[in-house]
């Protein structure tokens, strides 16, 4: 079901690092305005996913299209927001100039300050809920409030585009709702597709529209109710697992765990010597 | 104090002064004070080579310091900064060590070299320091962008375009010719106390990083100024109001800081 309209789509992407393949055979695709989780564990590949849609890790093989709408700048199609960076609580920089720098950033000289340009930014502030803490040091607001401000940075050239890595890792349970909501209502608002990658896909089941799940350097995409099933993950995983719904809550279960380390067990000499 | 015979030493230490400010504010955020220590300090032998050689001492500072920057980039790649940096200290102090063994010059000039003079400044030295000067903070205007979402983020950085080694290497070049123009008016071991001690304390008092920068220049120049002024006062070397002037700013906006702003003060998460 390829179409012109799709903003991202992913073809038999295949990636190694140093040697080491990460991704394998990765394909999928994304239509604007959709909320698609990336999960996987630590190490599954999801920040080497995004670093290649990114551009800055060459896949060896495959091809990632990225459309531009016609009404948007084509060199600010993608928006970013980092797995967790630590902004430095002594660096003379405001919310505001952080979200500034999303417009034009990377560029040589000084801008004009101009009414134009301060407009823009207060709104997106506004967008994303950060106009109370505009003014306030980037290096002393809370995780949720520099997400929020990561966010505004990312958002606003209004890209096709936005890639979050792990925006809800170290977040406290009411931040990831906020955050997830804000991410819904712009993906909405700014038809922008959203790509984010988390290792818990449970604060996103009430808003993603797709998934593509990593495991075993290859993944499963679609809708979540066609990838989240015990025989499709149990295929990516290469062994059984379970998936199980509780209270509204998915948990994946490694069924084959135990018994593995009961034969690891048996393997060890001093397990061994100790077991009666 | 403002007879004929310093008006070149008052107009190369403003230059100096406004050099140190701009580019003081990025060492301090980018926390390459230490390689602020270190160019100078590696700058040195170009000093004592050029004297060998019978050549002007700005071109074997610049050399040096140039060398420095590609010295450091490239250990850099091999191995931690801080590692890469204090090699680079220990190979340049043994190389100043041969070269000035080797030179029959006054004892005078080498201490000068290290600890600034102020007197004497010459009218080409003057117009090549302002050379320089336009230079340098012209090549931090164009970079001050990328190189403050460098310094917030090399992703963020990167994610925009620009890439984050280049602008590492490009702020360390221009970091280098800043280091050349401002090592033989306050000395090789006071150059860091200049870039670091107004930028830190500016640091402390802004939380706008244009404003930050504005007022690193102009606690640059107070402390140069005074420095001079006070040189010639006492007849004590310049360097030693410079680093006590460094010291005392950036302790000031310490303060400063702990009782604005007492829940940011965390301990340890500060850059010196």
């Amino acid at each position: 079901m390829k179409s012109a309209t799709e903003v991202l789509s992913i073809d038999h992407l295949t990636v190694a690092l140093s040697g080491r393949t990460v991704l394998r055979d990765v394909s999928f695709s994304l239509s604007p305005g959709e909320f698609c989780a990336l999960i996987g564990t630590n190490g599954s590949g999801k920040t080497t996913l995004l670093k290649t849609i990114l551009g800055l890790v060459r896949p060896q093989s495959g091809t990632i299209r990225i459309a531009t709408a016609a009404d948007r700048d084509a060199a600010s199609r993608i928006g970013y927001v980092p797995q967790k960076i630590s902004l430095d609580p002594s660096l003379p920089l405001r919310a505001r100039d952080v979200v500034s720098l999303g417009m034009d950033g990377g560029r040589l000289g000084l801008p004009l300050p101009s009414r134009e340009r301060r407009e823009r930014v207060d709104r997106m502030l506004d967008a994303v809920g950060a106009t109370g803490f505009a003014e306030r040091r980037v290096g002393d607001l809370s995780g949720g409030q520099q997400q929020r401000v990561l966010i505004a940075h990312a958002l606003i050239r209004r890209p096709s585009l936005l890639l979050l890595d792990e925006p809800l890792a170290n977040l406290d349970i009411r931040s990831v709702a906020e955050i997830v909501v804000l991410l819904r209502r712009l993906a909405t608002e700014y038809d922008t597709a959203i790509l984010l990658s988390a290792h818990d896909m449970n604060p996103l089941l009430p808003v993603m529209d797709r998934i593509v799940y990593l495991a075993n350097c290859c993944a499963a995409a679609g809708k979540p109710e066609e990838v989240v099933r015990t025989e499709v993950l149990s295929r990516l995983y290469g062994y059984h697992i379970d998936v199980v719904r509780v209270h509204g809550r998915v948990v994946v279960i490694a069924a084959g765990a135990p018994d593995e380390i009961h034969a690891a067990i048996a393997k060890d000499p001093i397990h061994t010597a100790e077991i009666p | 104090m403002f007879a004929a015979f310093m008006t070149h030493t008052w107009i190369a230490g403003t230059l100096v002064a406004m050099v140190a400010g701009v580019v003081g504010f990025f060492v301090v955020i980018r926390r390459a004070a230490f390689a602020a220590h270190v160019l100078p300090l590696g700058a040195f032998p170009g000093a004592a080579a050029a004297n060998l050689l019978g050549v002007n001492e700005l071109f074997g500072l610049v050399a040096f310091a140039g060398l420095g920057v590609l010295g450091i980039g490239q250990l850099e790649r091999w191995g931690r900064r801080e590692v890469a940096t204090a090699l680079w200290l220990a190979a340049s102090l043994a190389l100043g060590t041969l070269f000035l063994s080797m030179t029959r010059q006054y004892s005078q000039q080498v201490y000068a070299l290290l600890f600034g003079e102020v007197l004497g400044i010459s009218e080409a030295a003057v117009v090549s320091v302002a050379i320089l000067s336009v230079l340098a903070i012209a090549a931090m205007a164009i970079l001050f962008r990328p190189l403050l979402l460098d310094s917030l983020s090399p992703e963020l950085c990167q994610a925009a375009g620009a890439s984050s080694r280049r602008m590492e290497i490009a702020f360390l070049g221009v970091l280098a010719i800043s280091t050349a123009m401002v090592l033989p008016v306050v000395g090789a071991l006071m150059v860091f106390s200049l870039m670091v001690g107004p930028a830190s304390c500016a640091r402390a008092l802004t939380d706008e990083p244009r404003s930050a920068v504005l007022l690193s220049v102009g606690l640059s120049l107070a402390t140069v100024w005074s420095a001079i002024a006070l040189s010639y006062l006492s007849n004590w070397p310049v360097g030693f109001f410079v680093g006590t002037l460094g010291a005392l700013s950036y302790t000031a906006g310490r303060i400063y800081r702990r009782f604005a702003h007492p829940s940011a003060a965390l301990p340890g998460r500060e850059t010196p």
